[in-house]
Parts: structure tokens; C-alpha cells; sequence
């Protein structure tokens, strides 16, 4: 992993096998952020491969690596949440372009998600007029939108309280009991 | 890929299974709720509803959105669902969705729109910008008033930055656009002049024109578009950041440390850029009436000089000042009323250019007739 010639790190080999939970630690500028910007599609390695259902990532073409990454779901470290939308408008916009599900269908399947989330009821707030807990597990209902193989999670406990993020911990694990 | 399928078998008088067989993800055409809905119609005496999931394939959150509508549809009804029979990750994410349950308090009433609630919306948001506009001015006026007093706090740097940005660096959108202006002046006034043999006039024509009102006018509205919309933006982001916030919460007025130096630079700034707008476009006059009307530049000159008054320039940039700091104030005052959202930077700049040029215009025609009240101009 390298920005020009300044290279972040080097032989990084691992292997995540499906339902399990993969944590990735280290200090502070050491190239998390930048792994997983490589393992969701937004960067590219200045050497190696990434590999997912046996496919190297950055060997398809475009178009197939658009429909690969579709099966992964991404938490972003400041949750992401696109500030002019409602939550549910949040979670129903990747359904809308990726799915042929009627809108009430995807009405039922934005409900489910916020329930996942523990935020059932609060579709129609805009993300600045929740906290940032309630924020963040919004911003895991997206991630879920499209029902992910993968999920990646950037920091998802920073700048929670530790009770929040006690909370994100334990519906993480839930999810993947349920989901893996 | 097996179709997915649902059979409604009735176990007892009180009890029915859900075969549910298949793969029941999206994409196919699976089964609706409403099936099992309208069975339950017609057998008023169930009870108890079972599941027997053993030819299930596959599934994904539509499937969990059909329990979820049949779960509801029953307990509406006290219908007991028993979920053992259910996949397991499909019962952990069932008990997960219900965990918390929902918050009716927190739903959104919808507003309908008749007519009349419309206009009285439309109102209140007038009085409320109106408002805030008073507000905003009032502040504006303390905040100079401890800035007079030596008490304000700002950094003599950014001012300085302010003024920089200002001043020479709109220079060449100023030249362009006072140098087209002050042609385009001429052109038009020299097409009816020449009708009279009176070209000569096109120096009179501009120079008052520029002097007077054009250049002032033109001057205003390009910084309204260029740095009244900056400022918005960058205030609008910074308080969708919250550093507005941080700033009030460390002690700093945002009044004083970033409204005060725009407008003080923008203030202090404009006058020149509106002399130099004169200029330029008595400038692009002469151009005009040299090459096309047979003027040369000593005749044009010295049309100009029996012509112009000090006052005329006076004029001008008097009233360039008074629309300098109205852009200003309009400019930061978009950026401070900015919602926490992307979207809201963009509507933030947009008003600010709007609201710059409306407090434009009517500032001029009313200093115009202020000025015309008081014969400023007689010789």
C-alpha cells in the first residue's frame, strides 16, 4: 500500500472467512483507513491482489468489480450519512438503484433495517437531527440496505460514548450470529 | 434455484403451518403476506400459526419482511406464532428487529397544503428572515461598536488575507468586465449621437455613466457573486463542521472573529475597485469612440476632463461603499443561518447572491433619490 512512492505498508497477507469477525488493529496513521480503502474498491494496491469469492478485485473489469462490490456493505468512520436525505431515504436509495423491488416493498425493507438498528420510527429524521450513536447505527442500516456477504466497519466505535459504543459492539456481534 | 412456494396446512380447528419451501430471496416472485392474510379471513377460529421451514433454501430480508408483516397481522388478531421451526439466523434477527421497539412519539405528522396554509408559511418564513436580518444587523453593529472601543477580537492576519482576496485579486474579472461595460456604453450612446453629429458626447455619456452609477453598480454585483457567495460557503461549512460551534464554545464571538473582517476588508476594498472600474471603463469608451466614431484620445480626454466633477466620483463610490457592506453582511449572514447539510451550503450561497444584489438595487434607488432630493450634482 503506497500514496506515490511513500509506501504505508508491506506484505499484509490475511484470509477472513465467511461469518467470522476480523478485527484489524494498530496505531494511529498506520494504514488502516488506507487497508480498507483497498478492500472496498476506492483505491487501488500499489502491489498484491485482493482477492473475494476467489476473484481478484482489481483484475475485473469496471463493470464487474461495480457489481462485486455491491455484495459488501461499509460502515464509514463518521458514518457517512448523506446530510440532505432522510435516514429511510438513506437506506432506500442503493435499494432503488440496485433492486427492481416495488416501492412498498422497499418501504417494508427500510422498516426492517431501522428496526435492526433499534431506530424504528425515525425515518424521517435527517441525520443532523440525530446523535451520533443514533447516527452511526443508521449508517449500519445502509451498510445492511443491500444485504451484504461482506461487512467492513471503519472505526465504528469512534466518537461514541462508551456506552454507544458498547451498543454498536453487541448489535455488530448479533448481526453476525444472525447474518453470518 | 428452487421457485419459492408457501402451503397453508390446517393442523387442527385452531392451528395452521406455514410450509414454506424455496428460495425466498429477492429477485424472484415470492409469495405475498396477503395470501396467508386472506386464508386467516376465512378461518376466524386459528389461533396458532406454525412453521415448517425444512425445504427452505435460501433467504434474505425480504423473507424476514414477510414474517414480520404476518408477525404483526397477528398480534393484531392474538395469534400466536411459534418461531421454532424458523431458520436460526432468522429468529436472532427477528429478536434483534423487535428488541427496541418503535417509537410512535418520534414519527413525523404529515402537513397537508392547502392554500392558505401555504401563504401563512410563506409568511412566517418572511417575518422570521426578516428577523433574523434585524438580528443580524443588530450584532453586526455591537460587534463594531467593541471593535471601535478596542474590545473585539479578530486576527489582523485574516484581514489582511481578507482584503488580499478582496482587493487585487478580483482585479481581472473587474478589468474585464468595467472594460466591456464602458464600450458597450459608448457603442449604444454613439449609434444615437452620431445621428446628431454629436459623437463627442459619447465622453460625456460614459463618464457620468461609469462615474456616477455604472461603475459602482457593476462593481457590487460581481463581488456579490464572487466574494459575497465565498463568504457564505465558507461560513455555511463551517457550521455544517460545527466550528462555529467550537468557536462560540472557546469564547470567540463569530460575530467579531469572522464577520467583522469581511466585512471590514470587503469595506474598505471596494471603493478602490470601484475607481479603478471608473477608469477602466472611461477607458474602454475611448477605445470605442477612437476606433469606430473618429474621436481621438486627446479630444475624448479632455471632453472628460471639462465634464467630470469630483462629485460624480464621489457618487460612486460612496454608494459602492454602502453596497460593499451590504454584500458583505448578506454574504455572512447566509453562511450563519446555514443548516447542518451539504445541500444547505449550496442554498446558503445561492441567497447570499440573491439577497446581495436585492439589497443592491434597492439601496440605490434609494441613495439615488436621496441624492437627487438634495441636488448634489448641481453645477
Amino acid at each position: 500500500m503506497a500514496y506515490d512512492h511513500f509506501v504505508i505498508q508491506r506484505d499484509i497477507n490475511f484470509e477472513v472467512r465467511r461469518g467470522e469477525i476480523f478485527i484489524v488493529m494498530g496505531g494511529s496513521g498506520c494504514g488502516k483507513s488506507t487497508l480498507l480503502r483497498h478492500l472496498i474498491g476506492l483505491k487501488s494496491p500499489a502491489g498484491g491482489r485482493v482477492f473475494f469469492d476467489d476473484k481478484d478485485l482489481w483484475a475485473l473489469p469496471a463493470r464487474e468489480r461495480d457489481t462485486m462490490l455491491l455484495k459488501m456493505g461499509i460502515l464509514y468512520q463518521s458514518g457517512a450519512l448523506w446530510s440532505s436525505m432522510t435516514l429511510a431515504e438513506n437506506i432506500a436509495l442503493p435499494l432503488t438503484a440496485h433492486t427492481r423491488l416495488k416501492p412498498a416493498e422497499i418501504g417494508d425493507l427500510v422498516a426492517l433495517k431501522l428496526s435492526l438498528v433499534g431506530l424504528a420510527g425515525f425515518g424521517d429524521y435527517y441525520p443532523e437531527e440525530i446523535s451520533g450513536g443514533m447516527q452511526k447505527r443508521a449508517a449500519l442500516a445502509r451498510a445492511l440496505a443491500l444485504d451484504p456477504e461482506i461487512l467492513f466497519f471503519d472505526e465504528p466505535s469512534a466518537g461514541l460514548d462508551p456506552i454507544s459504543a458498547r451498543r454498536l459492539d453487541e448489535l455488530i456481534l448479533h448481526l453476525s450470529e444472525s447474518l453470518g | 434455484m428452487s421457485a419459492p412456494s408457501l402451503e397453508i396446512v390446517q393442523e387442527s380447528p385452531t392451528g395452521i403451518t406455514l410450509r414454506l419451501a424455496g428460495d425466498w430471496r429477492s429477485g424472484g416472485a415470492t409469495p405475498g403476506v396477503e395470501q396467508v392474510v386472506n386464508w386467516l379471513e376465512t378461518a376466524p377460529l386459528c389461533r396458532r400459526i406454525g412453521f415448517d421451514c425444512r425445504h427452505l433454501t435460501r433467504w434474505d430480508s425480504l423473507f424476514l419482511t414477510f414474517l414480520t408483516r404476518l408477525i404483526r397481522h397477528c398480534a393484531d388478531r392474538g395469534i400466536t406464532i411459534h418461531d421454532a421451526s424458523l431458520p436460526e439466523g432468522v429468529r436472532g434477527l427477528l429478536a434483534l428487529a423487535s428488541a427496541v421497539p418503535e417509537r410512535q412519539d418520534a414519527m413525523r405528522e404529515l402537513q397537508s397544503g392547502g392554500l392558505l396554509l401555504t401563504w401563512g408559511r410563506h409568511t412566517l418564513r418572511f417575518i422570521r428572515d426578516f428577523a433574523g436580518l434585524a438580528e443580524f444587523t443588530g450584532e453586526t453593529c455591537l460587534a463594531f461598536g467593541r471593535l471601535l472601543l478596542g474590545r473585539a477580537r479578530m486576527r489582523a492576519g485574516d484581514l489582511f488575507a481578507l482584503i488580499q482576496e478582496c482587493g487585487p485579486n478580483a482585479l481581472p474579472i473587474i478589468s474585464l468586465i468595467a472594460l466591456l461595460v464602458g464600450m458597450i456604453l459608448a457603442f449604444v450612446g454613439a449609434v444615437q449621437l452620431k445621428l446628431f453629429g454629436a459623437q463627442i458626447y459619447i465622453a460625456d455619456l460614459v463618464g457620468l455613466g461609469m462615474a456616477r452609477e455604472m461603475g459602482a453598480m457593476m462593481t457590487a454585483i460581481l463581488m456579490a457573486g464572487r466574494t459575497g457567495a465565498a463568504f457564505a460557503a465558507e461560513l455555511g461549512s463551517m457550521t455544517v463542521n460545527g466550528e462555529i460551534d467550537a468557536l462560540r464554545t472557546t469564547g470567540f464571538s463569530p460575530m467579531e472573529f469572522l464577520v467583522l473582517p469581511r466585512i471590514l476588508a470587503l469595506f474598505l476594498t471596494i471603493p478602490f475597485l470601484c475607481l479603478y472600474a471608473d477608469v477602466v471603463g472611461i477607458f474602454g469608451g475611448a477605445l470605442v469612440a477612437s476606433g469606430l466614431f473618429d474621436i481621438s484620445f486627446s479630444e475624448y480626454l479632455v471632453q472628460i476632463q471639462n465634464r467630470l466633477r469630483p462629485i460624480d466620483f464621489e457618487v460612486g463610490i460612496f454608494k459602492c461603499a454602502v453596497f460593499g457592506i451590504l454584500v458583505a453582511v448578506a454574504g455572512c449572514m447566509r453562511g450563519l443561518q446555514c443548516q447542518r447539510n451539504a445541500t444547505a451550503v449550496g442554498l446558503a450561497t445561492t441567497s447570499a447572491v440573491v439577497t446581495g444584489i436585492v439589497f443592491i438595487v434597492i439601496s440605490d434607488a434609494v441613495m439615488t433619490l436621496i441624492i437627487t432630493a438634495l441636488n448634489v450634482f448641481k453645477r
